[in-house]
């Protein structure tokens, strides 16, 4: 077994301020300074410290960027409206915001997962005026004056959509990771009309990736919601 | 990813003037690979020109039978629109046999010619690359280069171009329509993508600067008799290994014209007028299709991990000329 679960537990202190490599974050955000976290706004949440400190620890651990990424000034931020789960937002980005970081970072919305970041997973779907897209891909500031469904907007109060409560019942999810973006396809297949045979499904189903393999579960909950006539 | 300034235009000669006056300028579309491709730092525009509010979406009948597909038409309305489906069912196959439902909601018809190679070497700024950074070297070709390509390669890359709609189109004669600084042009999409040779960072004729307002396709009895196949590592939501577009017009049982493209062998999408040349006047028959895909290989170059893509290729090609000709799969 390689690493036991508990020595990733975060009280673990590593010598001269390194971080656990777990915590380390990959290569390619080095240079990508986290453009929506701003220590000492009010809104500053755990998460958002979590990933400071892990942005400042980069910053200590790697060589320098290389100079294109460190010689530009920030950009201006931008004046963004967007209309998220029926309430609409003013918001100040930074161009490179996704819409992804927005909704989790910004918004508070982390029902909406991000996994692979690079459009290869379905693990951030959201809607766009309706339309189901990978948020990680989005930038937001080309969304300004659109509406968003997020998964925090399908349940009605307490009352979960029937693809939540399917899915529930029919052991959709393992870890749940890739689940908000399953249920927000597994609803979007339906109204597009193409969720008839199991296997029009499966394809349709198939921008969502599911790690810990609970396919059948989710066809079967995508097909009772079909069948039931929501 | 860099820091850039973001900007929208609402007129086509707008944009071209804006992104030609700024050798770091970009436009953007749907982002399905520009935003990708500048988060990882490959792509590192200092200005990046939002160009959805162009009036450039709508897919319209053109007279004698073609279609004009906007540049901003979105891969899901093209794949699913009834002169695609009717006229054109290779477009429309390839189409719903790339990316996700969730990327074709949002990627461009411009922006899907547009997209970059899949070589992870070309992803990896650690790495050696000439595409990337021209002189460098190239880490695939004494590489993993399992899914790279075997025609029109050469020793300074040999990419994949990844895309399949282009591989249907480059079968049916698409023509690429374009406005640059100094006016309108049009390009066939075959000679629109160029072979690497020397300069593999080169990929298409387009100029900087220079904007893809539409594609046409032009109508022909085997264009509406046109099929894709597709052959990937996994049933969908991936790249092809193998790929081929083909259209027959079929008299009595003699081939009167027919059309060609290959995907994921070649560094551009792989037209091959010999295999063509091939199929014209002979019966549709096994033993014709498997002489026309010989041929389709005959130049192939393989690497050390991808001399399988030759039979793969060729049986993808026959398979799919006998699914067109009726003998079934
Ligand atoms: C996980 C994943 C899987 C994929 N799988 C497949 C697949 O199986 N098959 C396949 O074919 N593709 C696949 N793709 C690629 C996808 O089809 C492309 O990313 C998409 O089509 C690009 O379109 P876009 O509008 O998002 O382009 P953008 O990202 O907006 O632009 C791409 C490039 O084109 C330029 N550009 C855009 N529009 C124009 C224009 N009108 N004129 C001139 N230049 C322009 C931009 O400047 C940029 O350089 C996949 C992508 C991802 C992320
Ligand atoms: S094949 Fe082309 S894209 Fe890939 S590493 Fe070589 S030069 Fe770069
Ligand atoms: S996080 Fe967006 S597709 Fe994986
Ligand atoms: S439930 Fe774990 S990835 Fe799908």
């Amino acid at each position: 077994m390689a690493k036991n679960v508990l020595s990733r537990l975060p009280e673990i202190q590593l010598p001269d301020g390194q971080l656990p490599e777990w915590e380390q974050p990959v290569v390619t955000e080095k240079s990508e300074p986290e453009p929506v976290v701003r220590p000492g706004s009010p809104d500053l949440s755990r998460r958002t410290f979590v990933a400071v400190s892990t942005a400042l620890g980069a910053a200590m651990l790697l060589p320098a960027a290389p100079a294109q990424v460190t010689t530009d000034a920030p950009p201006e931020l931008v004046s963004v409206a967007l209309k998220v789960n029926g309430k609409t937002h003013a918001l100040k980005l930074d161009p490179r915001t996704s819409l992804l970081d927005t909704l989790r970072e910004h918004l508070g919305l982390t029902g909406t997962k991000k996994t692979c970041n690079q459009g290869a997973c379905g693990a951030c779907t959201v809607y766009v005026d309706g339309v189901r897209i990978n948020a990680c891909l989005a930038l937001t500031v080309m969304h300004d004056g659109q509406s968003v469904t997020t998964i925090e907007g399908l349940a009605q109060g307490d009352a979960l959509h029937p693809m939540q409560a399917s899915f529930i019942v029919h052991d959709g999810f393992q870890c749940g990771y890739c689940t908000s973006g399953q249920i927000m396809s597994g609803v979007s297949v339906i109204k597009e009309g193409h969720a008839g045979s199991d296997a029009e499904i499966r394809e349709w189903m198939s921008g969502n990736l599911c790690r810990c393999g609970c396919y059948v579960g989710i066809l079967a909950a995508v097909k009772e919601v079909r069948d039931a006539g929501v | 990813m860099r820091a850039f300034n973001y900007s929208k235009t609402r007129a086509a000669g707008d944009a071209v003037m804006t992104v030609s006056g700024q050798p770091e300028a970009k436009f953007i579309a749907g982002g399905t690979t520009l935003v990708d491709l500048m988060r990882i730092n490959v792509e590192t525009p200092a200005q990046v020109v939002d160009i959805n509010a162009l009036p450039l979406k709508t897919i319209q009948a053109l007279p004698g039978g073609g279609v004009r597909i906007g540049a901003l038409a979105r891969m899901s309305e093209v794949a699913e629109h009834p002169l695609i489906v009717q006229g054109f069912p290779a477009v429309s196959q390839a189409l719903l046999l790339s990316a996700s439902p969730q990327l074709r909601n949002k990627a461009s018809i411009g922006g899907n010619l547009m997209q970059r190679t899949r070589c992870p070497y070309f992803r990896d700024t650690a790495l050696p690359c000439n595409k990337r950074e021209p002189g460098s070297g190239c880490s695939a070709i004494g590489g993993e280069n399992r899914m790279l390509a075997i025609l029109g390669t050469s020793e300074n890359c040999i990419a994949t171009n990844a895309g399949d709609m282009a591989v249907s189109m480059s079968a049916l004669d698409a023509v690429v329509r374009i406005r640059g600084p100094k006016g309108d042009r049009t390009v066939n999409l075959v000679d629109f993508y160029v072979v690497p040779g020397s300069t593999p960072n080169i990929e298409t004729v387009l100029q900087h600067g220079e904007l893809i307002l539409a594609i046409d396709l032009p109508a022909a009895p085997h264009a509406a008799r046109s099929h894709y196949l597709k052959v990937r590592d996994r049933a969908s939501y991936e790249f092809a290994v193998t790929s081929a577009a083909v259209g027959l017009d079929v008299q009595g049982s003699t081939i009167r014209s027919a059309r060609v493209a290959l995907g994921g062998v070649g560094t551009k999408p792989w037209r091959s007028k010999e295999a063509e040349a091939a199929l014209v006047g002979r019966p549709a028959t096994e033993a014709t299709f498997v002489a026309a895909a010989q041929i389709a290989l005959s130049g192939a170059k393989p690497r050390s991990q991808n001399a399988f893509k030759i039979p793969l290729a060729q049986r993808t090609l026959v398979k799919a000329l006998r699914t067109l000709a009726g003998g079934g799969s």
